[in-house]
């Protein structure tokens, strides 16, 4: 079998500060999927992002990448791996085109070869004309595109991202995804990211993991996480206000305000019950949605869990 | 890395400081210049000529070898501080820490790339001269050799700095309290043998002071000092320095965390 794209084994990261940010983490992500690291602020993630890419000195365990050992052979290991870290790091005064071929540059490609797949990646990701303008000059979301540019110009075969979508508008953030999706399907790039806008996890990750407080929580494939949801919770608009809250035999009901509802359902239960009787109550309803992404309320429930609160899955 | 590739990334390294120091011309090359200019100026031609002769030359012949070497010092050295601790700054270090570049390819275009400013500022201040004063070189080899090494070894002291600067005040310390003092004592204006015996002593102990005595012998042919051992002294400082900083890169010290 193939050697999985990355593998952690028992990765412990203490801060010269003594604070202990990994507490030993075992990690697998498999060659071509398209993974989501995902947790709160403060987790873990880029510490353990930034020690896969040696920016960040590991305490203990083992990283490998398409199984070579970062420790053992690191120039080997840094070819298979492009980065795109959380905060800018770039030189503010050079040119964009220039700070791409400088990386190609640092990894022995040489100018005849970097130059059109620069100008394609800047193309590729709506930076053709902006080649010549200093990088300070971008907007926030043009130094991301920058950066992905940067981080794909020795065509890596492990693209790791550290919150590519932050601060990224919605339409510009769908191009992203579909540029990520089709360098994952067509060129069987890995990706691992990072986000904290969960949709975004869940329409575009195959497998997941959770980590919160330098522990992992999660490591699962996404279908399987979202099959742990028990209760879904819907909000529900109504037609007219109403004084109390109606009550549903089985489905536990309560009223956000006068004109709206929150409806659970467990696993099992039909909706279609639920209906029946509201409008045999008269009670007419207008529209429905989500009371949160279902991703979203199986993280906090998993993080809440660890934190002392109340899980909302077996 | 294969070697191609890695002559491609030290080669990627040593033109971006080329372009970065020309870019700022006016901060990089300008002022020592001008400056230089205004010691040929007073020192060489008005004051000068009331000092008379130093060592059996005309005072400006004698301090035009030691201004350019002090030109290259400072030059060298504050280009690698300052432009890499700009990379620490700004984290485009982190460019460099993830590739599969070698330390010592890093180092090595550094190096280069502040021996470039170095020399090139050196040329520059070489040709000011000319206004001044015509000198012949003796020994240009030696003149070469010893000018371009002292360049790489202050080039390497900048990379230092540079690694251990935590704020952009911790890079001027170095040039002002250490390296001004040190040239300024270091032969550049006059004859340690002017001295009383104590001092000359003493500036025995300066190591600017081989250099800048090892340069003046390439170009006029007098020294202060045995040059042969002046010349295994900087060549031994330069394999020092380059292992340390080399083992201080490697083990990610003031860039990883
Ligand atoms: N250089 C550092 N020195 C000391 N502690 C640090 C350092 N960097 C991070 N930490 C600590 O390590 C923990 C993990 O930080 P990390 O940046 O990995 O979190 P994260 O999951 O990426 O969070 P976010 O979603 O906010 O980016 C935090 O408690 C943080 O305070
Ligand atoms: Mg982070």
């Amino acid at each position: 079998m193939a050697a999985p794209a990355l593998s952690i084994r028992g990765l412990t990261k203490v801060y010269a500060n003594h604070h202990q940010a990994l507490k030993g983490i075992d990690l697998e992500v498999a060659d071509g999927d398209f993974f989501a690291l995902l947790g709160p602020n403060g987790a873990g993630k880029s510490t353990t992002l930034g020690i896969i890419c040696s920016l960040v000195n590991k305490t203990a365990g083992k990283v490998e990448i398409f199984g070579i050992d970062i420790d053992r052979d690191f120039s080997k290991a840094k070819y298979a791996l492009g980065v795109v870290p959380q905060e800018f790091n770039f030189n503010q005064f050079e040119k964009v085109e220039d700070i791409v071929l400088a990386q190609a540059g640092y990894y022995g490609i040489p100018l005849r070869r970097a130059k059109p797949r620069a100008r394609q990646l800047l193309e590729d990701l709506g930076l053709a004309d902006k080649r010549d303008t200093p990088a300070r000059m971008l907007s926030g979301g043009m130094k991301r595109r920058l950066m992905i540019a940067r981080a794909l110009i020795h065509q890596p075969r492990l693209l790791i991202l550290d919150e590519p979508t932050a601060g990224v508008d919605i339409e510009l953030r769908r191009s992203m995804w579909e540029y990520m999706q089709r360098i994952n399907r067509e060129e069987g790039t890995t990706i691992i990211l990072t986000t904290h806008y969960l949709e975004e996890a869940e329409s575009l990750c195959r497998n997941i993991a959770i980590i919160n407080r330098g522990e992992i929580v999660e490591n699962t494939s996404m279908r399987a996480l979202l099959g742990q949801l028990d209760v879904e919770t819907f909000v529900l608009d109504l037609a007219a206000p109403l004084e109390s809250v109606p009550e549903i035999e089985g489905f536990a009901v309560a009223r956000l305000d006068p004109s709206q509802l929150s409806l659970s359902v467990s696993r099992g239960q039909r909706i279609n019950d639920a209906f029946a009787a509201l409008t045999a109550q008269g009670i007419e309803v207008v529209s429905m949605r989500n009371r949160a992404n279902r991703l979203e309320e199986l993280f906090v429930a998993l993080v809440e869990d660890k934190q002392g609160g109340k899980g909302g899955i077996r | 890395m294969n070697a191609q590739q890695t002559l491609i990334a030290l080669w990627t390294i040593v033109v971006r400081e080329i372009r970065r120091f020309m870019r700022i011309w006016p901060q990089t090359l300008l002022p020592p210049s001008i400056t230089m200019a205004m010691y040929f100026l007073i020192f060489g031609n008005l004051i000068g000529s009331r000092v008379g002769e130093m060592d059996g030359f005309d005072y400006i012949d004698y301090i035009v070898p030691g201004l350019i070497m002090m030109s290259v010092i400072t030059n060298s050295y504050s280009n690698v501080a300052s432009s890499f601790f700009g990379n620490k700054f700004q984290r485009s270090v982190e460019e460099l820490i993830v590739s599969p570049m070698q330390g010592w390819t890093i180092l090595t275009g550094f190096i280069a790339g502040g021996a470039a400013r170095g020399l090139l500022v050196g040329l520059i201040v070489t040709l000011v001269s000319m206004f001044f004063t015509r000198l012949e070189v003796v020994h240009p080899l030696l003149t070469c050799l010893v000018v371009v090494l002292t360049a790489t070894l202050f080039s390497i002291g900048g990379f230092i700095n540079a690694l251990m600067a935590n704020k952009f005040d911790d890079i001027s310390i170095v040039p002002i309290f250490v390296l001004t003092p040190l040239t300024y004592l270091g032969g550049v204006f006059y004859s340690i043998h002017t001295l009383p015996e104590f001092w000359q002593h003493v500036s025995l102990l300066n190591p600017i002071l081989y250099m800048v005595n090892t340069f003046r012998f390439g170009i006029l042919g007098v020294s202060d000092i045995a040059v042969g051992w002046a010349l295994v002294a900087i060549v031994g400082f330069n394999v020092l320095f380059f292992a340390v900083a080399l083992r201080m890169l490697n083990r990610g010290k003031g860039i990883r965390h």
